[in-house]
């Protein structure tokens, strides 16, 4: 098995999977209806990209695991999500601004991706950046009108900041897996968009009056599985529980 | 004796799409390729939004509305790239969706006017709306809310 290439997916699509499994908890919640509308919408793309990728992953590693078999039957530790994606919604603030830093970060990587010298991983890119484009563009103006906003809305979304991004780093890291792909033209080498990443937050946090700690620290630990947060276990018993307990079960 | 495949096109024409209903599958051109592999007819179709909860939907009115013609060996393939774009909706289909009520999409990145009066004084309440392909909009004379079929 291409076991390098089987792991890349999966952190690629467990990223999604996560993300889009924590958006959706905000289903039928949110502060007023075209938000509820469009944190589902972002949810339900980033779930359709999981589809894609953890697909791509089911067919590398060959033994007949397709998306949902994946989705539903690994525990926490064979999760590869970078940890900024379990992390709690918090208020909506911390909800939007935990989707800029995704956002951001997912952009540039895919536009890279598109390069890619694996067909299916640059046809996946190809369809997913179109999807983001949007989620960018929405999470950026909202995370700007926030932070740009009231003394309360201000202040919530520095604290939003403040506590968010100690988790930026690990979306950089760099491992065997990761030296793999880039030497053999799969994906870039993640440290290689931290400049164009650093780029964009800057220019979007000073719009948004917000001010980037100074500390780069990261907390790490989810893309290889070994240190996930106890939040994870959370997501996973509410999204595969009914696979568990009914394996195979339909509508 | 085997249909054509420009007569599978005519009546895959006729399907149509389970959100907008107005317009068929062809007319979305999300179909990308009709073509007999011997007996079997292959059908290629492309998602709009990798997420869009019709696409099990639309594969199956495809199944249905080739069966209900007598084809009995079908397969239905899934094609991500070239992605779908906007740009493949058809003359007919941009339309229909405009007497419909669903601005269509427009290079701008925004609708041209009203669906329902025709005033150009339109503004956005949100990039999102009611199904992955579309926008909230409203036009500033009428007082209309509208949907918007953005540009992806």
């Amino acid at each position: 098995m291409d076991t390098a290439l089987f792991e890349f997916c999966l952190r690629m699509g467990d990223n999604t999977l996560v993300l889009g499994h924590r958006v959706s908890e905000w289903c039928g919640h949110a502060p007023v209806l075209e938000e509820d509308i469009a944190l589902a919408n972002t949810a339900l793309d980033l779930i359709g990209q999981t589809q894609l990728w953890l697909g791509l992953a089911g067919e590398v590693e060959g033994r007949g695991r397709d998306a949902d078999a994946l989705a539903y039957r690994r525990d926490a530790w064979d999760f590869r999500n970078v940890l900024l994606t379990e992390q709690p919604n918090g208020d909506f603030g911390q909800t939007i601004l935990r989707q800029f830093l995704f956002d951001a970060w997912q952009s540039i990587m895919l536009e890279r991706l598109k390069e890619s010298s694996d067909e299916r991983v640059k046809a996946i890119a190809e369809k997913a950046s179109k999807e983001v484009a949007y989620h960018l563009e929405r999470s950026r103006d909202t995370v700007v009108g926030l932070g740009d906003g009231t003394a309360e809305s201000h202040a919530r979304m520095q604290a939003a900041l403040d506590k968010l991004y100690p988790y930026v780093g690990e979306l950089f890291g760099a491992d065997a897996v990761d030296q793999e792909i880039a030497e053999r033209g799969i994906a870039p080498l993640p440290a290689d968009l931290r400049d164009a990443y650093d780029a964009l937050l800057a220019e979007v946090m000073a719009e948004a009056t917000l001010t980037i700690p100074d500390s780069r620290w990261s907390h790490s630990g989810g893309r290889d599985g070994s240190r996930h947060s106890e939040h994870l276990g959370h997501i996973l018993a509410e999204m595969q529980w009914l696979q568990r307990a009914y394996p195979d079960a339909r509508w | 004796m085997q249909p054509s495949v420009d007569e599978v096109w005519t009546w895959l024409a006729e399907v149509p799409d389970p959100e907008i209903p107005v317009i068929s599958l062809v007319d979305l051109g999300i179909i990308r390729d009709v073509a007999w592999a011997g007996d079997t007819l292959e059908v290629t179709v492309t998602p709009t939004y990798s997420g869009c909860p019709a696409t099990s939907l639309i594969n199956f009115e495809i199944e249905k509305a080739l069966r209900d013609n007598g084809i009995e060996k079908i397969e239905l393939k899934r094609q991500i790239s070239p992605p779908w774009t906007t740009d493949w909706l058809s003359e007919a289909g941009r339309a229909k969706l405009e007497e419909y009520g669903i601005a269509p999409p427009q290079p701008a990145g925004g609708p041209e006017k009203c669906p329902h009066c025709g005033s150009t004084e339109v503004e956005r309440i949100s990039q999102f709306g009611s199904t992955p392909c579309k926008a909230q909009w409203r036009c500033k004379d009428c007082l209309e809310p509208f949907d918007y079929f953005k540009c992806i």
